[in-house]
């Protein structure tokens, strides 16, 4: 069983479908991020992108298939499961009324780690975002890029080894868009982070990455970024197509 | 700024001292996730200065208005746990501090249903405690602000000769632990059916004053029971009514035990059903939306 789990992905999403009502938002969603690995999951909006996060950090059960973070089932060890899993969703989730240093520590103590313990933490990866002159500032005086880099810090306060970003750049400038997706890049090729990255805007994916194509609630494309595409075809083309197409639910495993 | 000069001092998480890889799971670690939220509450409530002295106002507003006009009108019979006949000010001191706590009650639960609006109810659910820990938690810290407050109502009620045994202030404690727990957790359970923060108000029509007026707080049940039976009887089953009685009598030093079973029974009832409107499965999380009203 440990053997297993030495070599489990980093996060292993299994035929998960999910429904609201009547209205399947997944269906047979399966993916695999493995460890140390950039993925991207594209979809437009609607797609199911969100849907899979709130089933991927148990907000919801998945009614169907199974969710594993490094071998830990969500069903079956769900604390083990979450506490190496840091997340970024897509509203802004940061208390405005308090400072940047009391939203960390409260984070912090969410995990279990005391003021002590995460005081240093905290100031090493306010460093790291660039942003330790506004400790003791409130949220609400930050810009937009800014909380989201507070944000990103947030999630890797209790030293998460998978981490799940949710459109973070959505609503940023361009520089602080640039500044978070190097932010992030950073820790993937330094600290060997694994990233779940959703979005709809194709700059932020280098060919390399893995991607998933999400599509109505079920992945039309898989395969690494740059090759998501048929002969000369870029990614963005190729989505406009993938997700235009009517197959509803047609299939195309990489 | 450069990436590379943030990350020439980051180290890699399993390297940091003192920090394990992933915080404590164990008893230790919730009773610091317990502390950080009974932290953030305590350091929100008193941001919002209006809401502390909101919350002041209004009993106060009662005691020194309210009933110094009802004191000739309304005179209150000899019965336990007075020992005299007693002003209309001091027969209603107990039921305006339970009073407060009602209102904090609610005041939590529209907070929790801010939160899931504003997304961090997810952060907190994200946290690796099981969820009946985070909710029992998220009361808790309730229960602290609301016990703070009632005792700032009755420090300031004291020089209005309230007539209360000084022991009695330390032995109404628990039952401001209690009642506190009580009205959180019925707190806890609207927050987990009303939907949006605009339906709130409905929950001070439906729940806080019918609650507050068909209780023990403002005149003894006998009165009632002289104009209706059937709305003493009402009254008796509302559980806000025996936390009045619980409180009223700790303040006299004395333990009234139905009261007690009451409201401890009514708190784990509550409690219970909150936990399971919480459950990921279950409840207002499995329905469409989900805990912050995305569906996409």
């Amino acid at each position: 069983m440990t053997g297993g789990r030495e070599a489990a992905p980093a996060l292993d999403v299994a035929q998960v479908s999910h429904r609201f009502g009547a209205r399947a938002a997944l269906s047979d969603v399966s993916i695999r991020v493995e460890r140390g690995r950039f993925m991207a999951l594209l979809g437009p909006n609607g797609a199911g992108k969100t849907t899979l996060f709130s089933v991927i950090t148990r907000l919801y059960n998945n009614q169907d298939g199974r969710v594993s973070i490094f071998g830990h089932g969500l069903d079956r060890e769900p604390s083990r499961a979450l506490a190496r899993l840091g997340v970024v969703f897509q509203a802004r989730t940061l208390d405005t009324d308090l400072t940047v240093a009391q939203n960390l520590h409260y984070h912090a103590s969410l995990h279990g780690i005391g003021r002590r313990a995460a005081r240093e933490r905290i100031a090493t990866l306010l460093d790291r975002v660039g942003l330790s002159d506004r400790r003791d500032d409130k949220v609400r005086t930050l810009s937009g890029g800014q909380s989201r880099r507070i944000e990103i810090a947030r999630s890797l306060v209790h030293g998460p080894s998978l981490l799940l970003l949710d459109e973070p750049t959505v609503g940023l400038d361009l520089e602080s868009r640039a500044d978070i997706v190097a932010i992030v890049r950073a820790l993937v090729r330094e600290e060997g982070l694994s990233v779940l990255w959703a979005t709809h805007i194709f700059e932020e994916i280098e060919p390399g990455d893995d991607a998933v194509v999400l599509h109505r609630g079920r992945i039309v494309a898989r395969g690494q970024a740059g090759s998501i595409g048929s002969e000369g075809e870029s990614l963005e083309a190729a989505f406009r197509r993938l997700v235009t197409e009517p197959k509803d639910g047609g299939r195309q495993a990489a | 700024m450069s990436i590379q000069t943030r990350t020439a001092v980051t180290a890699a998480p399993t390297r940091m001292p003192g920090v394990s890889h992933h915080g404590r799971l164990d008893a230790v670690g919730y009773l610091i996730c317990l502390g950080g939220i009974v932290r953030r509450e305590l350091l929100r409530f008193f941001n919002q200065k209006e809401r502390f002295f909101s919350a002041l106002v209004r009993p106060l507003v009662w005691l020194f208005i309210f009933a110094a006009g009802f004191r000739n009108t309304l005179g209150v019979s000899i019965e336990p746990p007075y020992q005299t006949y007693v002003l209309y000010e001091v027969y209603v001191v107990p039921g305006l501090a339970v009073m407060i706590q009602l209102f904090n009650g609610m005041q939590s639960s529209l907070s929790m249903v801010y939160d899931r609006e504003v997304g961090s109810m997810k952060v907190l659910l994200t946290s690796p405690y099981p969820r009946w820990t985070l909710l029992l938690a998220k009361l808790i810290a309730g229960v602290t602000v609301s016990v703070v407050q009632a005792y700032a109502f009755l420090a300031i009620a004291w020089f209005w000769e309230t007539d209360i045994p000084p022991i009695g202030y330390l032995a109404a404690l628990p039952a401001f632990v209690a009642s506190g727990l009580m009205l959180g957790a019925i707190g806890l359970l609207l927050s987990s059916m009303v939907r949006q923060l605009e339906n709130f108000a409905s929950v001070m029509n439906f729940v806080i004053f019918p609650m507050f007026f068909a209780s023990s707080a403002l005149y003894p049940l006998w009165r009632i029971r002289e104009s209706s039976e059937t709305l003493y009887w009402i009254c008796e089953c509302n559980p806000f009514t025996h936390a009045v009685q619980l409180v009223r009598f700790a303040l006299y030093g004395q333990f009234e035990p139905v009261a007690c079973a009451v409201v401890v029974g009514t708190t784990i009832a509550f409690f219970t059903l909150a936990v399971i409107a919480y459950d990921p499965g279950r409840g207002i999380m499995a329905r469409r939306g989900g805990p912050a009203g995305d569906n996409s």
